[in-house]
């Protein structure tokens, strides 16, 4: 495709929220090519394309859109400028007609009443364009599934002028017909001379839709391809930072008993057929790209959202599904929240109470609670697991997020449990107490328990992980034993590649158009 | 600064104290044993029903049919001693048992079906209104001299038995919901309820019992009431939710549940009970008490929102 004129500039963009995730980021977007950012979890890119579509502010840097300066202070400011952004958490009203979610800032009036006749007869042609004509305008979003919704979010954004049309992962929730339409209606958009940005996930898409391919890594872009052919090894290499997969190294015998297995546990796209076993003294690791289904696969095994299928075993115990948390933690499961202060803690009670928000706990006699068992119980939760507070008495909600990470990891070793699932447990965490809660799932395994663990951060997989699976689309796609480098690890979570290191599952769809 | 629970009862009590002094001061007769049986009387039905509707705001929930579950207790009561000749130590135990009933069947309908007790209970106040009238056949029933003593003040102490009864009502409502595992969930519940889910705790028997303690609380609410009126109203108790909730909020417990004490909540009805009183000796109108009252209530929230502005939001 030929290069165009340019026309959004970005210069020196930066943007820091606790860690700097965006650095000096300079972009030229030239009209008709569909520029696509590339890059691990947190390399930047959707921060990046916020920036560009108005929804945040960057701290340093300057933009202009055509001749002239932009700054959007608003995403309809954004849209009023002509930078359209289709958003990866859809932003609509359930409640509403879809012709109301497509128009609801700009609805036909007439003396300040709605104009059904004009809204309706012009969302049909919105709706026709992504291939939902068939769907009646008047009918409410709630009656749509994820991906139908999505393309109801696309048709809102081609039905408007637009220069400049940012797409956030728009394939995520989309089959594979769905996706197809798209690509057609984006291709057109170019045609005309509309920009297009394109955040993806997803190597399969590059060469048929990419004119340009940059890699964003630790906020700053690392490299630029023209045309949308690149070897995906390469890519990989580039958002990783580090040489292509070397395979893995040899498996270390396995250690105790088995204390946890999983088998063919589903639930949804984003669990799907999972089978999985930790040992006694392990802890095993669960990598992936955001939404590749590690928070559903621990809710699904903890019960939190019970499996539709499969069986879970905990030691010596019975197979079959736990259907509630309430079950798992009987059979000798813990999980630690991937939102501790949502689903984790009670902010405005004390260290004391969180502690011991347990079945069985605290003791008591006939229902009256033992006070002095109690102080004794929680006092000695807060020695085990360092807690850092004022007193026992102290609300949690006053602690720094690392502290409160290990009142709930101290509640979980409390109870006694056999096996713990661990999901994101040092985010937002300071160094320190991080590497205290390192310290404290090692000596857990050590006594004999086991732990599957999920994070988006290599680097912690490293540091406690004995073993690491990979999951991407809902399926454990590969396994890999210590020894094993960043670059194996993402590209299996990019569903490519690394193929070498053991399929634990097997069918995985492979994007073979990216292979040459 | 975390706000301690004595200090905050000690606030009501300060406020109790100088409403008694200002209507002491405005109206001549009002500190007088008169107005102390009047008060007497009145307190233990808003109060039973109070603590109730305290624990279950406490868990996140809200009670809207206690008037209507304190009149269907009411007719089962009155029923039980005029039409079936039932001795009152039958009679008394089955208006209970009436209540507790129904507030199996809202707590099972909030958490089988998971509607919100708000809505639940804006149905079984109508349902059980239409109960009232079946049983009562919409007629006041008389039931007589038979249940009077239990209203009837004590001589030398001014107050009737349902004044102890009360009380000791109030503590032990209290101390189930400060010393027991059952009080401790209830207060977990209301401040995040899929946290305690996550912990493996089942949260659907208390969930239950507490719309069970406070279906019971309405029905003794009706004891008292046909003892102080010597008959069963089938229109007792309208409004009676209102009075209970207003009493509850300006007792400190939050509406949104988690947080809260069922003594705050007595002295909460003490508060507008003794301006009910004030008012009336002084003459006020049935429009400006009602003003005047609803202004109170609004005041005492205003003022603990901005207590809690002041002292700064939890991060």
């Amino acid at each position: 495709m030929s290069a165009g004129p340019v026309v959004l500039r970005a210069a020196g963009l930066s943007k820091a929220w606790s860690v700097p995730v965006l650095r000096e980021v300079s972009l030229e977007l030239e009209a008709g090519e569909v520029h696509v950012l590339m890059g691990s979890n947190g390399a930047g890119k959707s921060t990046l394309a916020a920036i560009l579509g108005g929804l945040i502010r960057a701290d340093a840097g300057a933009m202009t859109l055509g001749d002239l300066p932009y700054a959007p202070r608003s995403r309809a400011a954004a849209e009023g400028a002509g930078v359209v952004m289709v958003l990866q958490e859809m932003n609509l009203f359930p409640g509403m007609s879809l012709a109301e979610n497509l128009f609801l800032d700009r609805l036909p009036s007439r003396f300040g009443v709605v104009d059904r006749a004009s809204l309706h007869r012009r969302a049909g042609v919105a709706l026709e364009r992504v291939g939902l004509g068939d769907l009646p305008p008047r009918m409410p979003l709630s009656r749509l599934g994820v991906g139908q919704r999505q393309l109801v979010e696309i048709a809102r954004a081609l039905d408007r002028q637009c220069r400049v049309l940012i797409l956030d992962e728009p394939t995520a929730a989309l089959s594979a017909p769905e996706s197809d339409l798209l690509f057609e209606h984006v291709r057109r958009l170019v045609r005309e001379g509309v920009a297009v940005i394109y955040v993806t996930h997803r190597l399969d898409e590059l060469p048929r839709i990419a004119s340009r391919v940059s890699v964003l890594r630790d906020g700053r872009f690392v490299a630029e391809h023209r045309g949308g052919i690149v070897a995906p090894e390469r890519l990989i290499e580039e958002m990783s930072g580090r040489p292509s997969p070397q395979g893995s190294a040899a498996a270390s015998p396995p250690t105790g008993d088995i204390v946890l297995a999983v088998a063919g546990l589903e639930r949804g796209s984003r669990v799907r057929g999972v089978s999985l076993e930790v040992r006694a003294g392990e802890v095993v690791g669960l990598a992936g790209l955001v939404g590749a289904g590690r928070t559903e696969l621990l809710r699904a095994i903890f019960g939190a959202d019970p499996a539709a299928a499969g069986s879970i075993r905990v030691g010596d115990g019975r197979a079959g599904l736990l259907r509630s948390p309430r079950q798992a933690v009987a059979a000798g499961i813990g999980m630690l929240p991937e939102d501790r202060r949502h689903d984790g803690l009670l902010l405005d009670q004390s260290m004391r109470v969180n502690a011991l928000l347990l079945p069985g706990q605290p003791r008591a006699r006939a229902g009256w609670i033992d006070r002095a068992a109690e102080w004794e119980a929680a006092e000695a939760i807060r020695t085990r697991v360092e807690i850092d507070c004022t007193s026992i008495e102290q609300p949690v909600g006053e602690l720094s997020g690392g502290n409160q990470q290990k009142v709930v990891l101290g509640r979980w070793l409390a109870a006694g449990c056999r096996v713990l699932l661990c999901d994101e447990p040092t985010r937002g965490v300071d160094a320190a107490a991080k590497g205290t809660i390192h310290r404290l799932i090692r000596e857990f395994v050590d006594r004999g328990g086991g732990v599957l663990l999920a994070s988006g951060e290599l680097a912690e997989l490293r540091a406690v992980c004995d073993r690491v699976l990979v999951m991407a689309e809902g399926r454990i796609v590969a396994e890999f034993q210590p020894g094993w480098s960043d670059a194996a690890v993402t590209a299996a979570a990019f569903g490519s590649a690394g193929r070498d290191a053991v399929g634990a599952g097997d069918d995985t769809e492979q994007p073979g158009s990216t292979r040459r | 600064m975390k706000r301690t629970r004595l200090g905050e009862w000690g606030v009501l009590v300060l406020v109790w104290l100088s409403l008694v002094a200002l209507f002491g001061m405005l109206a001549e007769r009002f500190l007088s044993m008169a107005t102390l049986t009047t008060v007497a009387g009145r307190l233990p039905g808003l109060a039973v029903v109070a603590a109730g509707m305290t624990l279950v705001i406490i868990a996140g929930g809200i009670d809207l049919s206690v008037g209507s579950v304190m009149a269907l207790a009411g007719a089962v009561l009155g029923v039980a001693i005029v039409q079936g000749g039932w001795p009152l130590a039958a009679a008394i135990p089955m208006a209970i048992l009436t209540g507790a009933s129904a507030g199996l069947a809202t707590g099972l309908l909030t958490v089988g079906l998971r509607i919100p007790s708000f809505l639940v209970t804006l149905g079984s106040l109508e349902i059980c209104r239409g109960l009232t009238y079946a049983v009562s056949g919409s007629q006041t029933l008389f039931i007589g001299k038979v249940i009077r003593p239990l209203a009837q003040p004590i001589p030398l102490l001014g107050i009737p038995p349902t004044v102890p009864v009360a009380l000791i009502v109030v503590i032990a409502a209290q101390a189930i919901l400060s010393r027991t595992v059952f009080g401790r969930h209830l207060v977990a519940i209301g401040a995040n309820e899929p946290a305690v889910r996550l912990a493996g705790i089942n949260t659907a028997p208390p969930r239950v019992a507490v719309f069970v303690l406070s279906g019971a609380l309405a029905g003794l609410a009706a004891v008292f009431a046909s003892a102080r009126l010597g008959s069963a109203d089938p229109n007792a108790g309208a409004g009676l939710e209102l009075a209970a909730i207003a009493a509850v909020v300006i007792g400190g417990t939050s509406l949104s549940g988690g947080t809260g004490s069922v003594v705050g909540s007595l002295l909460g009805v003490l508060v507008m009970a003794t301006l009910e009183a004030g008012l009336a000796q002084l003459g006020a109108s049935e429009p400006l008490k009602r003003i005047v009252t609803g202004g109170a209530i609004i005041a005492a929230v205003a003022a603990d929102a901005l207590r809690r502005r002041w002292e700064g939001p939890r991060c």
